[in-house]
């Protein structure tokens, strides 16, 4: 790749525009270095790109990795699942006609986890992605593909999406930047929808520049999508060198939370880098927040439950058995064509759902997210941000957590509140920890929420910490899109 | 997956115990209200598209098997 591969996308589309670098080299760089993919991070990528045409725009020229839960019109959809094997769909997504109109071009379609269910993207069909800093180990999840397509050099930037933690984890695990931003923020017409009060879409990106770049692009409402308002006021580049006048608060909650102690000192490092560039830190309560995880994988599976219920071998997507009658054919399409944690999150989300079960599980779940909400409500009364880790864990092996589904669930503790109160919020790399029982170190990611569409404040101040943090240098060779690690 | 079902469930009845009378349910987080767009007829989408991704289509229509089948 070289010195194209070196570039930020705010770098390369500035240079793009400028004409000073061709949009056709560029792109075929980025295209080659897709189809040279060992992480298994694309499940489909552009073959030709000899029609390049140069895009005006901020993003003219550059190309971006698609998360395959984004319908793209006339290539490959699968949302991770053989139920989606050979699917088409008809039209496009307003996300990717989004950053389509602002000059992008769709370089590939990423692996997931299936239908955006899992944090290590071992739950995809088509197998799991490797992390590239470590291929013995998981990029995280649900967007696994897009992190470790942008953290490997498969990609400049990427989209995926988000329901508990699906952008921000494998950002974090891969040493890279995820945005979640507010629900509402970004139109979910055609993203396929797993829970459909907390998915959202958001960008992948190297640094904070290219989060802020593509979420301008992102953001807006979308008459397909009465949930979408868009961002008031748009999005503009972070400039902020200084943390002066912010308060971050720190959950009091955390001191007794089971973090890994790498990624504590990671993050007790970057609490005093807050303070150092003038950001003060405070404590805040949400009493709540330990709740997030019984009230999300009540609401989420309920949602899904329901989202799922049209992929019955009718439409589209695979079709088994139907030999005997209708019935059959939908109970073999969909025993043969869902994997063991959709079939398991469609049984507990009917299971919460069904009658006489219904108040004790999933109205009292809407209940503690409405608490939930309310401690953030009340925290930001007294805080600019909220801070905690992303995860508790550095990047964990491949195959560690599948024989366990509820510790794989708890690997989401820290992102899921945000989540259901619906609030943006960002990972950043905070430095490198060494595993649990030893091992080279590894990234590790440093969230900060804020209050609902105040994402370009929550972006100045991501960038002024991390030029703070200075990551790049910590890293250095070790990143590997720099030729470190495995990658 | 009985086990992990019931340690799942084992995990989320944490929340059964907890007094929330009176807390209002949050179904959606954004404060919206609804809204119609003006009616006025659109371009639908081509019948050949809709049905160009349907496993075994047939004369403008999906197919689907007998729900009869197994007793005619």
């Amino acid at each position: 790749m070289g010195e194209l591969g070196q570039l930020s996308v705010a770098e390369a589309a500035a240079r793009i525009a400028a004409g000073e670098l061709s949009a056709a080299e560029y792109f075929e760089a980025w295209q080659a270095a897709a189809a040279g993919d060992e992480l298994n991070a694309y499940l489909w990528s552009v073959e030709n790109a000899a029609d390049y045409e140069v895009e005006q725009g901020p993003l003219g020229g550059i190309p971006v990795a698609v998360k395959d839960i984004f319908c793209t019109e006339g290539t490959p959809t699968t949302a991770g699942s053989r139920i989606l094997e050979g699917y088409e769909p008809p039209y496009t997504a307003t996300a990717v006609r989004r950053l389509d109109a602002a000059g992008a071009r769709v370089l590939g379609k990423t692996n997931m986890d299936e239908f955006a269910m899992g944090s290590s993207n071992e739950n995809s069909a088509y197998g799991p992605v490797l992390n590239p800093w470590d291929r013995g180990r998981v990029p995280g999840g649900s967007s696994g593909g897009s992190a470790a397509a942008v953290a490997g050099g498969l990609a400049p930037c990427a989209i995926g999406t988000d329901t508990g933690g699906s952008i921000r984890q494998p950002a974090a695990l891969c040493g890279i930047v995820g945005l979640k931003p507010t629900y509402g923020s970004i139109s979910r017409y055609g993203m396929i929808a797993f829970a459909s009060s907390l998915d959202q879409c958001g960008p992948l990106t190297r640094d904070v520049t290219d989060a802020a770049l593509l979420l301008a692009a992102l953001q807006g409402r979308d008459p397909c999508d009465s949930t979408s308002v868009g961002i008031e006021g748009g999005i503009v580049a972070p400039s902020r060198e200084d943390l002066k006048g912010l308060r971050f608060g720190v959950p009091a909650e955390l001191s007794r939370d089971a973090i890994d102690a790498g990624v504590r000192a990671s993050f007790e490092a970057t609490l005093a880098r807050i303070e150092a560039l003038g950001g003060e830190i405070a404590e805040v309560s949400l009493p709540s927040a330990e709740h997030g995880i019984s009230a999300y994988y009540v609401i989420a599976p309920a949602e899904a439950s329901s989202n799922l219920a049209r992929y019955d071998g009718v439409r589209y997507g695979m079709r088994r058995g139907g030999g005997g009658d209708l019935v059959e054919m939908y109970e073999t399409t969909r025993a043969e064509g869902f994997g063991p944690e959709v079939k398991r999150r469609i049984m507990l989300g009917t299971y919460a759902l069904s009658s006489g079960y219904y108040d004790a599980y999933y109205g009292q779940a809407q209940k503690v997210r409405t608490r939930i909400a309310e401690d953030f409500t009340t925290a930001f009364g007294a805080v600019d941000f909220v801070v905690t880790p992303t995860s508790p864990s550095v990047a964990f092996g491949l195959g560690e957590k599948t024989d366990d589904p509820l510790s794989m669930y708890l690997n989401d503790f820290f992102t899921v509140p945000m989540s259901l109160a619906g609030i943006p919020a960002i990972s950043i790399p905070s430095g490198l920890a060494q595993p649990e029982g030893g091992g080279d170190e590894l990234p590790v990611g440093f969230q900060i929420a804020a209050p609902a569409f105040a994402e370009q404040k929550l972006l100045e101040a991501a960038y002024a910490l991390e030029q703070g943090i200075g990551f790049e240098q910590e890293a250095g060779s070790r990143r590997p899109w720099n030729g470190g690690s495995g990658g | 997956m009985t086990g992990e079902l019931s340690g799942i469930l084992e995990h989320v009845d944490r929340i059964g115990n907890l007094d929330l009378e009176g807390v209002e349910p949050t179904s959606h987080v954004v404060e919206l209200e609804n809204v119609l767009r003006p009616d006025e007829p659109r371009p639908s989408w081509p019948r050949e598209a809709v049905l160009a991704p349907a496993p075994e289509p047939v004369d403008g229509a999906f197919r689907v098997p007998s729900p009869q089948a197994a007793e005619s």
